[in-house]
């Protein structure tokens, strides 16, 4: 077993992690900053191939003010308006700062950022995570890669570090801390994705963000919110590539097969092409269901110069798509692009589904903070959001380090939760016999997909087929015990499936409980197909009871901060 | 979704600690083969398609392939990774080829 005493553990060492380590290393140098990471912090989570845009930048002439309106106009009236402010007014130093540590942002001929769209400026982030990781090492930040953490340390309801065990070394890992910070990401893979097969993992969403985050503070007894806005994108068929390149960065308009710009013809009452996401989703999927898609982003405008400059832009971002287009030898400048919705991810980056936090971003469990994707509450983050709320967790958790002294770990405990981890890898040796974690994760998915509004049935729930699905992942939960891992690699996969049923166990709860269709697109409820501010313009929140074992569920008022 | 590795090219990183693919794979999925001691990848249907091993392998030796339900025969894709900058060579099925070359850190 390998012990580490840290003043602030931070749990992922991606967009918001990174952020955080740097932040609390400059505002006091004295602390142990210590990185777990499941992958290598050079190359992990979602920024693995790079970025193209900064999609959360407050643009000459916009205000953190005029940024929340926006979010909460996007995300249907809904938001925990102060974190998405003290977020907004973290955006531009946490860009300056990155751009400082070598991030190539581009410039007009005047030298101001080159602005796409009311919130977005273009970069070329081929580089973006080693930039991170860079300046996280240089800060001074101990990181250690390939450790997959399991679960939280708590004692008399605080959080005092963290567990997990070493891919390559096979080495059980406790981790007491005075402070953690926890900045997984979000959880793809709970639902069957767009494509089967060879190519089931051509997702948008990184399907290596398995929930780990969410799953170990449900099991700890954290509240999390919001679950239930679940985000579907609006991506390129087949390739799954983000279609914000198309829309912003080329002015591509979504059209159906008749060539129909349904979105400005039937929801110019939400903002036609400005709607709001959910809708840009809502109207495609609608149109689909209805016989009159295929749609398409139309790129037909665009000159072979574009057509090279759109390549380009995605090679600094998912390099694939380019490749898509040589290997079936289209070309966007000459054939519209095909689109489709994703599968729904768990995520509080683009949504709102994670830890339910106060402003300095303390979860519900003191000596938790919650960054980036794992945090909830606060849409339209992006990277620069994560960057900023990685800033605003550090700087509260260095605070409460000054108050606390380092934790004893209790050998019992530690013993107990090694014998979790490791129990798949042990029933492949004592028996052979059992479930892999990809034959668990697909009847996951499967359940998800066909009784949870998946992409199956565009995305619709009915009580009925909830229902159905909280039973079969009760029988899930049931048959984890079952799981066999052959080695390191599969333990990993192992523990990424039981996080994610923890997550859609969950998430099951969230779906079942808002009586409405708030974000139609995400998810459309089959039995409350309005939207309905009187009863449901409040936050959705649940609790494990460490008693009962059940999840509770908890509503949470709105409250409008900017007027 | 998978990667392609070039077995005549591929070194296995023997000067390194671990193959440069191996210590980046942000999905765990590259190793080397004990028996040829070149690398391989674990599982071929797990492979995000994020290029990270590509561009990092020293012998570009690694190549990255679309699945056949995803794109036809004969299209490639192949970057260069230099100190500050990224040069790709993309070749179309019709057999045209095109560069970029893209600035990535200053």
């Amino acid at each position: 077993m390998k012990k580490i005493d840290a003043d602030i553990l931070i749990i992922g060492g991606g967009t918001a992690g990174c952020l955080a380590a740097v932040e609390a290393k400059e505002k006091n140098p004295d602390l142990k900053v210590v990185i777990l990471e499941k992958g290598h912090i050079d190359r992990s989570g979602c920024l693995a191939a790079g970025m193209n845009a900064i999609n959360a930048y407050i643009n000459p002439g916009e205000t953190a003010e005029s940024f929340v309106k926006y979010v909460r106009n996007d995300a249907r009236g809904l938001i925990r308006e102060d974190l998405v402010r003290s977020m907004g007014q973290e955006l531009n130093s946490v860009v300056k700062r990155v751009e400082d540590w070598g991030l190539p942002i581009l410039k007009d001929t005047e030298g101001n950022y080159q602005a796409r769209g009311r919130w977005n400026i273009k970069i070329n982030g081929e580089s973006l995570k080693p930039i991170l990781a860079d300046a996280a090492r240089k800060a001074g930040a101990e990181i250690y890669n390939r450790v997959a953490v399991t679960n939280l340390l708590t004692q008399d309801g605080r959080v005092t570090g963290a567990v997990g065990f070493g891919l390559r070394d096979g080495e059980f890992y406790a981790v007491s801390a005075k402070a953690t910070i926890v900045a997984t990401g979000g959880a793809s893979g709970i639902y069957k994705p767009n494509n089967d097969g060879s190519a089931h993992h051509k997702i948008w969403y990184s399907p290596f963000n398995t929930g780990a985050g969410y799953a170990m503070g449900i099991r700890a007894g954290a509240e999390m919110t919001s679950f239930e806005m679940r985000f579907v994108a609006l991506r390129t068929k087949d390739a799954i590539a983000p279609t914000g390149t198309l829309a912003l960065g080329f002015g591509a308009k979504q059209v159906n097969a008749l060539g129909e710009e349904f979105m400005v013809e039937k929801y110019a009452d939400v903002g036609g092409n400005g709607a709001p996401t959910c809708y840009r989703t809502y109207g495609p999927t609608l149109e689909n269901k209805e016989g009159r898609g295929p749609c398409y982003m139309d790129t037909t405008h665009l000159t072979s110069d574009d057509s090279y400059n759109l390549k380009k832009s995605y090679l600094n971002m998912y390099p694939h798509i380019v490749l898509y287009w040589a290997g079936n030898g289209k070309d966007p400048s000459v054939e519209p692009v095909e689109i489709a919705g994703t599968e729904p991810y768990i995520t509080g980056g683009h949504c709102q589904a994670g830890y339910w936090i106060t402003e300095d971003r303390g979860t519900t469990l003191p000596g938790l903070y919650a960054a980036g994707d794992v945090a909830g509450g606060a849409p339209y983050k992006f990277v620069s959001g994560c960057w900023a709320e990685g800033v605003i967790a550090a700087r509260a958790a260095v605070e409460y380090v000054m108050t606390g002294s380092n934790p004893d770990v209790s050998d019992a405990v530690l013993a107990a939760e090694e014998k979790r981890v490791r129990a798949p890898q042990q029933r492949w040796d004592e028996s052979g016999d059992g479930v892999s974690p990809r034959e668990m994760e697909e009847k996951l998915q499967s359940v998800m997909d066909e009784y949870a509004g998946g992409i199956k049935t565009f995305y619709e729930i009915s009580e009925a087929r909830l229902k159905i699905a909280g039973k079969e992942i009760e029988k899930l939960k049931g048959q984890t015990q079952f799981l066999i891992a052959r080695d390191l690699h599969e333990l990993n996969l192992a523990h990424e499936v039981i996080d994610r049923i923890d997550v859609a166990h969950v998430l099951i709860k969230h779906l079942l409980h808002r009586q409405e269709t708030r974000w139609p697109g995400f998810t459309t409820n089959q039995d409350f197909p309005e939207r309905d501010d009187e009863e449901w313009l409040k936050f959705i929140n649940t609790r494990l009871n460490p008693e009962t074992g059940d999840v509770e569920i908890v509503e949470r008022a709105y409250s409008q901060v900017v007027s | 979704m998978t990667v392609k590795i070039d077995l005549k090219r591929c070194n296995g990183c023997k000067n390194l600690d671990a193959p440069r693919c191996e210590k980046l794979c942000p999905g765990d999925l590259m190793t080397l083969n004990p028996e040829t001691g070149k690398a391989y990848i674990r599982s071929e249907a797990d492979c995000w398609d994020c290029m990270v091993c590509v561009k990092a392998c020293p012998m570009l030796a690694i190549e990255t392939k679309l699945p056949y339900t995803l794109a036809y025969f004969g299209a490639s894709l192949k970057p260069k990774t230099g100190k500050d900058k990224i040069t790709w060579t993309l070749k179309n099925s019709d057999g045209t080829v095109e560069t970029f070359e893209i600035e990535t850190r200053f």
